[in-house]
């Protein structure tokens, strides 16, 4: 069985002709483009489809291999739907295109994205929840890895104890339950539970945001020892400024559903350009009590994704807002080599 | 309480046996709360600084559970002065949490029982003993003279009661002259108080039609609607995203110069006690190990503990190759060791950490830190000053061996 499935899917098999498109962008790992997610609201009579939330609306980035992209916006402005809808976690897109290795991954049989699903792997937010109470750790890691053939039986329990001492777990961990570890120690098992499969692409979807800041840390330092390791990508989705500047390189800034500025970090850290960008970067505290504040405050709050405003979404809140502004959609450009906004701020 | 292996395994009957001889002293703490008609004298008391708004004095608060005694705060003495932000900080179960508790009396009973200690809350013209107020008397005191914003807006507004009633109850039940109509129109001020523009329709809506930013403003009306001299914000941003924590940090400040009072400020994250504190309180593991004024604890931080919180956080514009984390983790709190609780993950440890648990050293005239490493220096400085005395500083043994 295991032998079987190596053949039939494995990105270095000759049998797998959709995967030799891709050398063009061998670098890339996966292009987003215009991708779209929108949630039917249901009610009235008869439960019909009466609106829609558009929870992802437009977004275009590329990932190049090896590199670590961050995702970061207030709640509900569609982070992990992306991330979700990017792994074809949440039933069917409703536009756009997501390319994996150069394959479009909506379009792959059931049985083909069950053998993709070994190559990107999801690390979720809560590590209280997202495990098995049921299952001793063991189990937990090694149940995808035996199901999908990954090693030979008896290499099995070795290769389960290489990935747990990778991730800083003790062997003796194994025969344990979730319920007899701490936070740090539970987020090191869901880091384990991803990596066994020796993925290639990994989304952590607010990893260490439930977790005390010296757990933190060590769960940070994990995630960047393993990248270099096993020569991971990550899409890192986070709330948490400070920490998406210190792992990322590079960073998409995201506001209703809608990706506003996207490049390499020391540019956009360096040189917003968005105004919500720049709002949002004045509001990190900084531990230093003698900092000069130049906040940036926005009034009002978010809007309805159900609802969102015509023309630039940002537009109610935006400081800097025009008359076109409240009609027009801005188009995503490229201002210098590398760093894209979606303002009319920047058209020419 | 008998511990036969080191993993905390308990048996029925030992857990048992615990659990009954627990009950024996809850029950009588229980008994004093529950009392009625108690004279004020007996709780009345002095404050040892009239500037002060609330003085906690070696307070210990435990919490007598099933599996054995978890000390949660064990000697914990620090001031809040009038009109200034204190700002607590510390990992998730060091007690900081559990030390606004006491203060409110809201702990978990009959398990959670200030064990002993003082905290000495100044009413302008007496002071009471809180550890001793029954509790009668502290429903009067609670949201009238102290109160809390709570850490979880989504959980703590009850979702059955429309949001006026809720800010309702609040007022009438500490201004029982006022009639229902003077009573909304004061919830209408303090709900507009909170930058909440449409203040009328608020008040018919249900707390789930409200997003999080809005919630917590609501949250902090409710506390400030009887403008209480000492308002606990415990993690009050912690939940909100930083455009929003941006303008409710605005607001608590703002309302704090408003109504003048003191705010104990609750919270893991260094960045937000920058901005908002005057003074700074380190806790770790039930115990205070640090504390100064901002100043003191940003630019001269004494305690290894201090110095690690600060190098393991992220720094936007400060580039690091890797994080700085603090290794091991915090003791077991049903038994903690009898020296220095942060010894094992120390990496400055000396010869005298082996001893007892440090007691506090003033380094400075406001800043003070419970570490073998000041007690040289301090020697040397007490010697210069002529009191060579060290017992009198609660220098044991184990300092005196280097």
């Amino acid at each position: 069985m295991s032998d079987a499935t190596k053949t039939d899917y494995a990105p270095d098999a000759p049998a797998a002709p959709a995967l030799q498109d891709s050398e063009a962008h061998s670098d890339t790992i996966l292009q987003v483009r215009d991708l779209k997610k929108y949630f039917p609201i249901k009610g009235g009579f008869m439960n019909r489809v009466v609106g829609w939330v558009k929870a992802v609306d437009g977004v275009t980035f590329n990932l190049k291999r090896g590199t670590t992209m961050g995702l970061v916006g207030e709640s509900g402005c569609g982070k992990t739907t992306t991330g979700r809808t990017i792994l074809r976690l949440s039933g069917d897109k409703t536009g756009g295109d997501v390319l994996f290795n150069g394959q479009e991954i909506y379009d792959l049989s059931h049985e083909e994205l069950r053998h993709l699903r070994t190559k990107m792997q999801i690390i979720f937010q809560d590590p209280f929840s997202s495990l098995s109470p049921r299952l001793p750790i063991g189990e937990i890691i090694g149940e995808a890895v035996r199901e999908h053939g990954l090693v030979p039986k008896d290499q099995f329990d070795d290769y389960i104890d290489e990935v747990m001492d990778n991730c800083g777990l003790q062997p003796f961990h194994k025969e344990r339950y979730p319920h007899e570890f701490s936070g740090g120690q539970r987020q090191r098992i869901c880091i384990a539970r991803a990596l066994a499969l020796n993925p290639e692409f990994v989304v952590c979807d607010e990893p260490v945001s439930a977790l005390d800041v010296s757990i933190q840390a060590q769960i940070i330092n994990l995630l960047n020892e393993l990248q270099e390791t096993y020569s991971l990508t990550y899409l890192f989705i986070s709330h948490d400024l400070s920490v998406v500047e210190h792992i990322s390189d590079t960073v998409g800034v995201m506001y209703l559903g809608g990706l506003v500025e996207y490049g390499d970090k020391r540019d956009i850290f360096a040189n917003p350009l968005h105004p919500y960008t720049k709002a949002l970067f004045s509001a990190i505290p900084i531990p230093d009590p003698d900092a000069k504040m130049n906040r940036i405050v926005l009034e009002g709050s978010i809007p309805s994704p159900a609802d969102p405003p015509q023309g630039c979404k940002f537009h109610t809140r935006c400081a800097q807002c025009m008359q076109r502004c409240k009609t027009e959609v801005p188009e995503q450009r490229e201002v210098e080599p590398g760093h894209y906004v979606v303002c009319h701020l920047y058209d020419e | 309480m008998a511990k036969h292996r080191d993993d905390g395994y308990l048996s029925a009957r030992e857990s048992r046996q615990i659990s009954r001889a627990n009950r024996k002293i809850t029950n009588e703490f229980e008994k004093r709360w529950k009392r009625k008609n108690v004279p004020e004298s007996e709780y009345l008391t002095e404050m040892h600084d009239k500037a002060n708004a609330v003085e906690f004095d070696d307070l210990h608060t435990y919490f007598f559970t099933d599996s054995g005694t978890v000390k949660s705060v064990d000697g914990v003495s620090f001031e809040v002065p009038r009109g200034k932000t204190v700002g607590v900080v510390g990992e998730s179960g060091c007690g900081k949490s559990v030390t606004s508790l006491s203060l409110m009396q809201l702990l978990q009973r009959p398990q959670g029982q200030i064990v002993s200690g003082e905290i000495r809350l100044n009413l302008g013209d007496k002071a009471y003993d809180i550890t001793k107020v029954p509790q009668m008397a502290m429903q009067d005191l609670r949201g009238n003279v102290v109160s809390m914003i709570f850490q979880e807006p989504m959980t703590s507004l009850n979702p059955v009661f429309r949001i006026g009633d809720q800010v309702d109850e609040v007022i009438a039940l500490h201004n029982k002259e006022l009639s229902a109509q003077e009573v909304r129109k004061r919830t209408i001020e303090a709900i507009q108080m909170v930058g909440i523009a449409n203040a009328e329709g608020i008040c018919e809506m249900f707390p789930h039609e409200l997003s999080g930013g809005m919630r917590q403003r609501i949250m902090i009306a409710q506390a400030l609607a009887c403008e209480p001299a000492i308002i606990i914000a415990d993690e009050p941003t912690t939940a909100l995203d930083v455009t929003i924590q941006a303008q409710i940090l605005d607001l608590l400040r703002n309302l704090k110069d408003k109504i003048n009072s003191s705010i104990m400020l609750i919270t893991h994250d260094l960045g937000v006690i920058a901005e908002m504190a005057d003074y700074v309180v380190v806790m770790y593991a039930g115990r205070v190990v640090e504390r100064g004024t901002v100043e003191d604890i940003f630019h001269h931080p004494a305690h290894p503990y201090t110095i690690g919180l600060m190098a393991s956080k992220p720094v936007v514009g400060r580039e690091v190759k890797e994080l700085f984390s603090i290794p091991g983790k915090v003791p077991n709190p049903i038994n903690m060791p009898n020296y220095c609780y942060l010894r094992d993950r120390c990496d400055r440890r000396l010869a005298p950490c082996d001893g007892d648990y440090p007691c506090e050293i003033a380094i400075s005239d406001t800043h003070t830190v419970s570490c073998y490493r000041f007690y040289e220096e301090y020697r040397a400085q007490a010697v210069a000053d002529g009191k060579d005395d060290m017992s009198a500083f609660g220098i044991t043994g184990g300092a005196q061996d280097e």
